[in-house]
């Protein structure tokens, strides 16, 4: 046989046209190798998202080999001795077995449980940079939709999924949740009777959460994040304005190799804080919660940070109950439970429709907007996170109230007040510190930057000496557009070429000479 | 000028009062400090052959009669009678140090205790001797060593776990009163706590938690106080639950992850 001949380049060059003949994968490939991405640590936060769902996916596979999810009664004979002899659900015993018998499984379950904090975290973290830079504005509110859906069906998946193991903590979450089931006017108690298969917490329940849990959910979780990131590719990234940016290009690098080398190290990144924070903090330590009775309620029950709010806001609530004789009657938790939900689902959807009303601004936008720009949006933002760290602090009020030494009187009556007060506070500080960067920006354009030289005239005057940015006109104004990008506001930056190297706290720049000398000679 | 150096006259006379006031001050309560009978008891005489009553009686009656009144029979307003306490709940309140109470609260503050345990039992005897009460079984160590921890676990969560919390860190009560955390508790306190009821605890008579059963909740208190490895990381975040989970994802997680964003994204 005939030694093959040519180099490793020809031979890959051979193996793709042999490739592109059977499958045509050329022409997306090069579309999609050459696609350009806008470069921004912020344009980074949902893909924790996404490789939190990746390693959810992963970790959630492995417990599922090993968890059992049946109600049935046995008695306790494992390794972990204050629980030997006591009678718990199967599902509780095979939670217990994962963590203490299943070599690794202890380390899986906190990877996969911190990774559900992380992935719903960075999506409020993600949540939050789409909202203060307007990029939720015509042409994308569909993905705003999806990612509102994204975050409950998360939520919903968690809280399913922190109910699966059956302990006395996530049981007694679950007692809550029917509680604000049954407080539905009529249909309550039918909801709730379909939903556990009678009376609570029956024995049908953690079976049918295990199948939503590792079914039907993951599969919503899995098709909304593909139509959420297809749309991203479909409608093209936002990016910030700046020199040479406009509405209708794209400044950036490109997916290969630039783009996909970063988010596979990022996605390694993830990988990591997630595994290190499963193998340093413990995290849900089921066997000291004990197996779920009904009659058991722990001081300091607190469900997941996502959860905490709504918690939060029922501890909050007056005891408000509506009764109509003979027959009707409204709970409190009600309002908090189930209205306050729906809000937090309804409000948030509706938001782009809703800003549109106020703004007329139907125009598409590829650029995004600098928070101080639209400071009554960045109000209503600050205003919900506000509200949203009262509701949980006060969800974990008397976790606060012992570790901070507070009466947890007082602390439920701050509670009360501040929920109301502090969010209509928040937002006039922030409208008046939005008003006060556009000023501080607009002052800077029209007479330059502030150079800390100060000067005496000959009549004894004293000014500071401004550096233009641009040439002044008689006065010593200059009548320079804000753009919508950052404006210059030390020395140091003006007309700063970007430095050579970049570093990670601070840039390495080499000497001016040696850059003038570099420049001059690529002149 | 004029007016400034009246001023001046005017702070030098000001201080000058102020440094005569504090001078005052200091030798009033200097004196009042050597002739004032301490708060402490003096130390027992060594000579006197009295009983164990009797001594407490004198402890009694130096450091306690203010609030608890003569002979145990309480002061309105100021401390409850003690009469039919016994003598493990005087020894639990001083050898925790909530008593003598520091001042009137929400609840009695643990601190350093100002007797020593010999002294407590003398107390405890001068109350079990004007009215009897509950003490403390003397086979307690063969009882703990002889508990069910399992048995103990199901008592524990029916019974303390709506206070103390699932991992006995203790929790904040109403208007300001707490459970306290159950690290570092000897047995002996907790029976006595349990018999007892100090402060917002509730009382678990013999009737309701029988000696072996309160050893069985004891056994199982100091197990995941002390023995359980808290097993799953380094760090236990307090045992605290969900709340300090919550904390760790934003201040360790995303701030890690922000920090590697910042580094992997340029600045555009």
């Amino acid at each position: 046989m005939k030694r093959r001949k040519g180099t490793s380049q020809s031979m890959m060059t051979k193996a793709g046209g042999e490739l592109d003949d059977r499958f045509k994968l050329a022409g997306p490939t090069r579309v999609l190798m050459n696609k350009v991405f806008p470069d921004h640590w912020s344009f980074l936060l949902g893909e924790i998202a996404l490789f939190s769902f990746v390693l959810l996916l992963l970790t959630g596979t492995f417990l599922a080999l090993f968890f059992d999810p049946s109600m049935a009664h046995v008695t306790y004979e494992g390794s972990y001795v204050p629980l030997q002899g006591v009678g718990m659900s199967k599902a509780y015993e095979s939670t217990l077995d994962i963590s203490f018998e299943v070599r690794g499984g202890l380390i899986m379950r906190q990877m996969h449980h911190w990774a559900t904090l992380l992935f719903m975290a960075s999506i409020l973290v993600h949540m939050m940079r789409i909202f203060f830079t307007g990029a939720f504005r015509a042409p994308r509110e569909t993905n705003w939709l999806i990612g509102i859906l994204l975050f409950w069906l998360g939520f919903f998946e968690g809280f399913i999924g922190y109910s699966l193991p059956d302990d006395g903590l996530s049981g007694t979450g679950l007692r809550i949740a029917e509680g604000m089931t049954e407080s539905l006017p009529f249909l309550g108690p039918w909801v709730s009777a379909a939903l556990f298969g009678g009376q609570f917490p029956g024995d049908e329940v953690i079976a049918r959460f295990y199948i939503i849990h590792v079914f039907l959910l993951p599969l919503a979780l899995l098709a909304l994040i593909t139509i959420h990131i297809g749309l991203v590719f479909a409608q093209k990234h936002t990016q910030w304005p700046g020199p040479g940016r406009t509405e209708h290009n794209v400044v950036g690098f490109r997916m290969f190799p630039n783009y996909v080398m970063k988010q596979v190290g990022f996605m390694l990144v993830v990988w990591g804080v997630v595994a290190a924070m499963a193998g340093l903090f413990q995290i849900n330590p089921v066997w000291l919660f004990g197996p779920y009775e009904a009659s058991v309620v722990s001081s300091a029950s607190q469900p997941d940070f996502y959860v905490m709010y709504l918690d939060g806001l029922i501890r909050l609530f007056p005891a408000w109950e509506l009764r109509i004789p003979p027959y009707f009657t409204l709970p409190g938790v009600f309002w908090p439970g189930i209205v306050a939900m729906g809000l937090s689902v309804l409000l948030p959807l509706a938001y782009p429709a809703i800003e549109r009303r106020f703004t007329k601004d139907r125009a598409h936008h590829n650029l995004l907007q600098r928070p101080r720009d639209f400071p009554a949006r960045t109000g209503v933002g600050v205003m919900v996170i506000v509200f949203w760290v009262i509701g949980v602090v006060s969800g974990g009020n008397d976790v606060f109230a012992q570790a901070f030494n507070i009466s947890l009187n007082a602390m439920t009556w701050a509670g009360r007040i501040g929920i109301v007060v502090l969010p209509i506070v928040a937002y006039y500080l922030t409208y008046r510190i939005c008003l006060g960067l556009q000023q501080h920006d607009r002052e800077i354009l029209a007479h330059g930057l502030e150079t800390g030289v100060l000067m005496r005239d000959p009549e004894g005057r004293f000014y500071e000496v401004h550096q233009p940015l641009a040439e002044p006109d008689e006065h010593g104004h200059t009548d320079l557009e804000y753009s919508g990008a950052p404006v210059p506001k030390k020395m140091n930056r003006v007309g700063a070429l970007p430095p050579a190297e970049k570093g990670f706290f601070k840039s390495v720049e080499s000497s001016d000479d040696d850059r003038r000398d570099e420049l001059e000679a690529g002149r | 000028m004029a007016a400034s150096a009246k001023r001046r006259r005017g702070w030098r006379k000001r201080l000058g009062a102020l440094a005569r006031f504090t001078g005052a001050l200091v030798i009033v309560g200097g004196l009042y400090s050597a002739f004032a009978p301490s708060l402490y008891a003096q130390e027992a005489d060594d000579n006197a052959v009295d009983s164990e009553v009797v001594k407490g009686q004198e402890l009694y009656d130096t450091s306690c009669i203010t609030c608890h009144g003569d002979n145990g029979e309480g002061v309105d307003g100021r401390g409850p009678s003690l009469i039919g306490i016994g003598s493990a709940a005087v020894e639990f309140q001083v050898n925790t140090g909530r008593m003598p109470l520091a001042n009137q609260g929400a609840m009695a503050i643990p601190g350093d205790p100002v007797f020593t345990e010999e002294e407590a039992e003398w107390l405890g005897a001068y109350i079990e001797h004007l009215g009897g009460g509950g003490a403390v079984p003397d086979d307690l160590d063969a009882l703990v060593e002889n508990a069910d921890v399992g048995s103990g676990n199901d008592l524990y969560r029916v019974n303390c776990s709506s206070c103390h919390g699932y991992a006995g860190g203790g929790a904040a009560l109403s208007s300001g009163a707490e459970a306290p955390a159950l690290g570092g508790t000897t047995d002996e306190e907790l029976y006595q706590a349990m018999l007892t009821g100090p402060q917002n605890m509730p009382v678990f008579a013999d009737n309701e938690l029988t000696p072996e059963q309160k050893a069985d909740v004891i056994a199982y208190v100091q197990y995941i106080v002390n023995d359980d490895a808290d097993r799953g990381g380094v760090f236990n975040l307090g045992r605290f639950g969900p709340s300090t989970e919550g904390l760790a994802i934003f201040l360790v997680g995303i701030s890690a992850l922000l920090l590697a964003t910042l580094w992997i994204a340029g600045k555009s």
